[in-house]
């Protein structure tokens, strides 16, 4: 018995080339191809910088949360200058000045970019599509605990929610509170909890278990 | 370098609109906020934008506002706020 005789067609996975084009991506190509022509850099530097970007994750800023848990000293650095303390622990953030953003029983932090995509990418790497979509950068600072909630993440009227718009030359991270129950963690299990979105402000980590 | 605004002052966003690229989102102009912290001084990211020198840098404050004056439909916490990062040149004084 054929359970599946293929008398119809399967609808099929469109390849990259089977979309046109678009303005931006032509323009791209075109620019990145004409500096590579002329001399300004190579492929390879083109192909390495891609590679270098992509690298980056947000397990680089659970690393950088955990420790900052464990040791109250690490934690003022991290508070002082996100960069410099994730270069101790070997991370190297990049050259756009990151600040940290504590959350605390009272206060819950929250980022935004409303005008484009401003993000940590120099720790977090690429930001999530949702970060760049009109619908999170206009409702993050109109309806910060609407967007929370749609997200599953419930914090209470008598917390302040702070939303950070970041507008200029400055990028955020928020260091988390962390949960009850992790006394006995070690920092590799601890920095399991702390998710992307931990880092944004859009959840919170949980207890395990 | 100097600063205009120390911590705590009052500012007002300026209620301009300029063309071209600019950093300070239209929900806040013409809304006031205390001074949070100042946040150093960068070339101007407006004039960056075409090319040319930014130059003189200009003070960065961290500017926070209190959402219910920002939103009359605010239906989060009454104390609930929102920081943005504001050049010089966008603020003056609020009495």
């Amino acid at each position: 018995m054929s359970a599946h005789p293929h008398h119809h067609p399967h609808p099929h996975q469109p390849d990259l080339e089977d979309r046109p084009y678009d303005h931006h991506q032509l323009m791209a190509e075109a620019l990145g191809e004409l500096l590579i022509e002329k001399g300004v850099f190579t492929a390879d530097d083109l192909r390495r910088t891609l590679e270098a970007i992509d690298a980056r994750s947000p397990a680089d800023g659970a690393k950088l949360v955990a420790r900052a848990w464990r040791d109250p000293a690490y934690k003022a650095r991290v508070l002082a200058d996100v960069n410099a303390a994730a270069g101790e622990l070997g991370i190297d953030a990049g050259p756009i000045p990151i600040r940290a953003l504590e959350n605390t029983l009272a206060l819950h932090n929250l980022v935004v970019c409303t005008l484009c995509s401003c993000y940590p990418r120099g720790l977090l790497g690429l930001p999530p599509d949702w970060y760049k979509a009109r619908a999170y950068r206009s409702r993050a600072v109109r309806e910060p605990r609407a967007v929370l909630a749609e997200l599953g993440t419930r914090i209470p009227d008598e917390v302040e929610i702070r939303v950070h718009d970041s507008t200029a030359d400055l990028r955020y991270l928020v260091l988390p509170l962390r949960p009850a129950g992790t006394d006995g963690l070690d920092e590799a299990a601890l920095a399991a909890l702390v998710t992307r979105d931990c880092l944004i402000g859009t959840a919170v980590p949980r207890s395990p278990g | 370098m100097s600063e205009r605004f120390a911590r705590g002052a009052l500012v007002r966003v300026r209620s301009i609109h300029p063309p071209g690229h600019v950093r300070t989102p239209h929900y806040l102009r013409g809304r006031a906020g205390l001074v949070e912290a100042v946040a150093g001084h960068y070339a101007n990211p407006e004039e960056l934008a075409y090319g040319r020198d930014g130059l003189p840098p200009r003070a960065l404050y961290r500017v926070r506002f209190v959402q219910a004056e920002l939103w009359p439909d605010y239906t989060g916490a009454v104390g609930d706020t929102l920081v943005a990062d504001l050049y010089e040149h966008w603020l003056e004084p609020a009495s």
